[in-house]
């Protein structure tokens, strides 16, 4: 049975070769977008270069004051990391790191733009960096305000060349000097937390450390000593901000959260308004979208095709085929389709992530297909065809036989 | 075998009522062929339809081979028509996509026969009507008289115990119209195949046990 349904599909695709072209397009551009879309998603989500202790980790993105007519959201200041994260008593380690800073360098004739972090000593335990050469600087050179410098290989490479050591070397950036301490591998630009080209101790950027303002330049890693950790330190930093006065008059209320990782990834800007939801919403209607109109599309031809093959309807019911029966015949018939498009389109996403990858549209980001968007491409390729198949199947299990032979 | 009492065939549209069939009754012997006639229109094929359980009377009772067709599920006269009766069409009604063979096999689809069976036994139906060297050629590539042949051992494939051809030879020359028709009457004589067959052709008519005829929905013969 299962065979001459498979021969009737195949059959039926070659007959309508561009009904077939439509469908199979749709189905296989659509699944390949939703790979790339995963591939993606997955990158963000699950690469964790440098970030390997992430389940350990709470993430502090910023702190805003609000008042009736005005409000103001920014990074951390030193000194509210000195006051209020230092003194916490549930994590094991604060690391912190300002956002990247760009800047142009000239060496031997040529421009480079640099990204430049400047971080404390303990982002160097908390994150694990691979060192190609060297090692990291230490609290003590931090403290010294000894201006070394931890660079990324594609900025040794730019700056001192290829197969050329750096460690030892001098590099300028923002027209100081710094000695190389230590090379790592690349980080991701989707891991905008932490990549850049250049490390650099927070003490050679002379910000105070004093004061009583909130707002500063600074994000920061609160790490456990293990997972489980995680609930109460949110707890006692809550507890923290809940005790926070406002800077200002103008303020009524002071906000800052310490985020699990893909809670602070989607934390950006207005901390009231977390971008958590907005982003959802947008990937899931965005994914609704994509599934939802090749699905009507597809709908839309196989109600077509209904009426070419009345007359195979009408002799399938006049020898024996309940409704039921055709209904399961096009349904399968259906999936033998999207299937088919479901093969094509992995083949597409496969050169869709090639071409992305060798222009490098995003910067040592390289996507891959991994098992898991595989087995979900094939089952959105299986909820493709029930979904385009049963409506048609079942609006042409109801033709009359007799109106179908005349037809 | 067949027994059609007081059938009426009404078909309804906004605006019109049209009186298909009016009171027919008819008893058809298991084994006999009958041959039913009539003008264009006058409901010959609407008969058959209905005697073949593929559409509905308006009202009056049908029984075949003993069992009232009334009530019947969906599913149930899938399972008669597939177990019962099998079809000729004027036009065949092949599926252009499928061999001769998987065309003929079609029938056996619908009940638990095993692949290898239900090959063996499409090939012996196309042994009976002469086309055992057509067996994977697509209908396409088949003459009028060859695709009816293949219609009639897709009919007979099941061994039903009555076949109801519409217009058999409608399409056909008058040889090739006769080749059929002798099959046919090969079917009845040696099966004992109950046939009920419409027809415009008089010679053809004359060849079975008995006549119908129809005018304007009423037997008039």
């Amino acid at each position: 049975m299962l065979k001459n349904y498979f021969k009737i599909a195949i059959a039926i695709l070659n007959r309508r070769k561009f009904f077939t072209f439509v469908s199979l397009f749709g189905i296989s551009f659509t699944l390949a977008t939703l790979l790339v879309l995963t591939a993606f998603i997955e990158k963000i989500v699950n690469d964790d270069y440098p970030d390997r202790k992430r389940a350990r980790s709470l993430y502090l993105t910023g702190i805003e004051e609000n008042g009736p007519q005005s409000m103001v959201s920014s990074s951390l200041s030193l000194s509210y990391i000195n006051r209020y994260l230092k003194t916490m008593k549930t994590p094991v380690d604060v690391g912190y790191y300002t956002a990247r800073v760009g800047t142009n360098t000239y060496h031997a004739g040529k421009k480079i733009g640099i990204a430049f972090r400047y971080v404390n000593g303990s982002f160097w335990n908390i994150l694990d960096f691979d060192f190609l050469e060297g090692k990291p600087f230490d609290a003590q050179q931090v403290s010294n305000r000894e201006k070394v410098t931890v660079i990324t290989e594609d900025l040794r490479r730019q700056y001192f060349g290829e197969d050329v050591q750096a460690v030892g070397q001098l590099i300028e950036a923002d027209n100081q000097q710094f000695r190389v301490a230590g090379v790592v591998k690349n980080v991701p630009g989707t891991t905008y937390f932490f990549s850049g080209d250049m490390y650099i101790p927070y003490t050679v950027a002379n910000e105070s450390e004093t004061g009583q303002s909130y707002h500063g330049e600074y994000n920061a890693i609160l790490l456990g000593a293990s997972a489980h950790d995680l609930p109460a330190m949110q707890t006692e930093y809550n507890n923290v901000v809940g005790r926070l006065k406002p800077s200002d008059k103008s303020y009524d209320k002071v906000l800052s959260y310490a985020d699990y990782y893909s809670d602070a990834y989607l934390r950006t800007g207005n901390m009231s308004k977390p971008l958590k939801r907005w982003v959802y919403s947008v990937i899931g209607g965005f994914v609704f979208l994509l599934l939802f109109l090749p699905s009507v599309n597809l709908v839309n031809i196989n109600l077509t095709r209904i009426m070419e093959r009345s007359s195979e309807i009408a002799v399938r019911k006049a020898f024996g085929a309940s409704s039921n029966t055709l209904v399961y015949q096009f349904v399968v018939e259906n999936i033998i389709l999207t299937l088919l498009g479901g093969v094509v389109g992995c083949l597409l996403a496969v050169v869709m992530l090639y071409i992305f990858n060798q222009a490098a549209i995003l910067p040592h980001v390289t996507l891959h297909l991994n098992p898991v968007v595989l087995v979900i491409g094939l089952i959105t390729c299986l909820v493709f065809g029930l979904v385009s198949g049963v409506y048609p199947a079942w609006r042409m299990s109801r033709l009359a036989i007799v109106k179908a032979l005349k037809a | 075998m067949i027994k059609l009492h007081n059938i009426e065939k009404v078909y309804r549209t906004d605006t019109i009522e049209t009186l298909a069939l009016n009171g027919i009754s008819l008893d058809i012997q298991k084994g006999e062929f009958l041959s039913v006639m009539g003008p264009s229109g006058c409901g010959k094929s609407t008969l058959l339809n209905i005697m073949g359980l593929l559409d509905e009377p308006s009202s009056g009772d049908i029984s075949i081979a003993g069992e009232k067709i009334d009530r019947m599920s969906d599913q149930q006269l899938a399972h008669f028509r597939n177990k019962r009766l099998g079809f000729i069409f004027q036009s065949y009604h092949l599926i252009n996509d499928l061999h001769v063979l998987d065309n003929v096999e079609l029938p056996l689809l619908y009940r638990k026969v095993s692949a290898k069976e239900r090959r063996r036994l499409a090939t012996q139906a196309l042994e009976k009507v002469g086309l055992s060297n057509r067996l994977k050629h697509f209908p396409t590539q088949l003459s009028g008289g060859q695709k009816q042949r293949v219609a009639i051992a897709r009919a007979i494939v099941g061994e039903p115990e009555i076949i109801l051809a519409d217009e058999p030879t409608g399409n056909l020359d008058s040889a090739m119209g006769n080749e059929i028709m002798d099959i046919l009457l090969q079917l009845n004589s040696r099966d004992k195949t109950t046939i009920v067959m419409v027809t415009h052709d008089e010679v053809m008519a004359k060849k079975t046990h008995r006549l119908v005829r129809l005018f304007d929905g009423t037997q008039v013969q």
